[in-house]
């Protein structure tokens, strides 16, 4: 069986994917969108980045004790990525259901070229990669975001701060002066891969009700398989 | 001017002319005798003056660990495999061969990205995105192919330690039991060796003949690479 690449895989089931930074808003949006998906009725699955079974102890542990370069950092998340392609995400697809994936492909494209890595070669690295029937960019000016996440939570990590690209000494400082290079590359990649920007300054309410519209216009002729009530 | 080079792309933050050791190769497939050679050829380089790093696949500090017991259970991916391999290498190119060649060692691995690509693509893997993921890799100063046909292999395998899961491509249920998949996933490698012996320039090694024999026949290759290396820097330091 050939290795079917980005673009050329045809399934009957629908894929939809969230990306932005940190506080951003969009796990809120795609955990409400697999609400009301399911009360409609579908079939949905979800994928979360960085949540392979097989693999996540490796990554967790190269993180715990900063084994990770920029290349092992975007080959161990390419690893978990394809784990869950290979049982999360295209068995579904396959059989019709609608899979939801918090971060996908475009996710590893911001870090990794922020990192330091080849654009070119971290594409091909995931051209196995299912192109989504929709992928959604959560567009939030920096401040905002640092402001929801400041209140959120605390404790950044080390990779997730980008303290491994030595931008700073202090972490919120590294933090702020990375998300920052990751909307750079989110800006990019928005014309090269048709990324949808939903803008994520607006209330709650009204990103969803625009992620409904949008999601609701792919769902033609896909089935309901739940099976109850 | 540096003297080694990178297959594709290359790694982030290496400077190529920093790298002064020599990089020698081992490839071949199961069971025809790289580890035996590479034990010989360790101390032979040592006593001949030579610092010597050995690596081989899942040394790598990262995920060596994970790597193995993901092939324990029975849902690791063709896709997955060769990443986490992948991930494995390049972690073992990064930390240990690349420090060893900076130190002017003499690094021989046992196999490098030829055999990881050959079981991709015997899995579907696009060989143009195999070849592309491993374009981090260097290239070696020599590849020694120890080369054995079919036949040549079984009796060796029976000698040792038998036909395992992986090693007979039980992943893709290519025959009916260990020794069918055996037969016909090894087949389908040594394909794969041999049209990778032209692109990648190998030096094929029969190693159907006896250890003692290969063992001269790389020996003396390696020696002569060696004094050829010395050559070309000795007069540079003696102008320094």
């Amino acid at each position: 069986m050939p290795m079917k690449m980005y673009g050329q895989h045809r399934f009957p089931g629908k894929l939809f994917v969230v990306e932005g930074i940190d506080g951003s808003g969009k796990s809120t949006q795609l955990s409400l969108l697999q609400q009301w998906l399911e009360s409609e009725g579908y079939s949905v699955f979800f994928s979360a980045w960085n949540s392979s079974p097989l693999v996540k102890d490796t990554t967790s542990r190269g993180k715990k004790k900063r084994m990770l370069s920029p290349t092992t950092f975007s080959l161990i998340h390419s690893t978990d990525f394809a784990d869950r392609i290979e049982r999360e995400i295209i068995p579904p697809l396959k059989a019709g259901a609608v899979v939801l994936a918090d971060r996908y492909i475009y996710t590893a494209f911001a870090r990794d070229a922020v990192r330091g890595v080849s654009p070119k070669w971290v594409r091909e690295l995931y051209r196995f990669a299912v192109k989504p029937t929709i992928a959604f960019y959560f567009r939030v000016p920096l401040k905002v975001a640092l402001g929801r996440i400041l209140w959120g939570r605390a404790d950044l990590k080390f990779y997730e701060a980008g303290m491994d690209l030595a931008l700073s000494e202090d972490i919120e400082e590294s933090f702020e002066i990375f998300q920052g290079r990751i909307i750079e590359k989110y800006e990019e990649m928005i014309k090269e891969f048709g990324l949808t920007v939903i803008d994520a300054t607006r209330s709650i309410e009204e990103q969803q009700a625009e992620v409904r519209t949008l999601v609701a216009r792919k769902l033609d002729g896909l089935r309901k398989v739940r099976i109850g009530r | 001017m540096s003297k080694f080079e990178f297959y594709g792309e290359g790694l982030a933050g290496v400077n190529l002319e920093e790298l002064t050791g020599t990089l020698i190769v081992i490839e071949g497939t199961d069971g025809v005798g790289r580890s035996t050679q590479i034990n010989l050829l360790r101390p032979w380089l040592e006593r001949n003056g030579h610092a010597v790093l050995d690596t081989g696949m899942t040394r790598s500090a990262l995920v060596g660990k994970g790597l193995k017991r993901a092939k324990e259970g029975n849902t690791l991916g063709s896709i997955t495999l060769s990443l986490f391999y992948a991930t494995d290498f390049a972690d073992r190119l990064e930390k240990q061969m690349i420090p060893a060649l900076r130190a002017g060692f003499v690094v021989l691995t046992d196999r490098y990205i030829y055999s990881l690509i050959a079981r991709a693509i015997v899995r579907g893997a696009d060989p143009k995105w195999i070849k592309s993921v491993y374009g981090v890799a260097l290239k070696p100063d020599a590849i020694f192919y120890l080369r054995v046909t079919l036949e040549d292999l079984i009796p060796r395998v029976l000698n040792s330690t038998g036909f395992n899961y992986w090693e007979s491509g039980m992943d893709m249920r290519l025959g009916e039991d260990l020794y069918d998949s055996f037969i016909r996933y090894q087949t389908k490698l040594i394909t794969q060796f041999d049209a990778m012996s032209q692109e990648y320039g190998f030096q094929v090694i029969d190693a159907t003949r006896s250890i003692d024999q290969v063992f001269n026949t790389l020996s003396r290759r390696i020696e002569r690479l060696l004094s050829k290396e010395e050559a070309g820097s000795l007069p540079r330091l003696a102008t320094a």
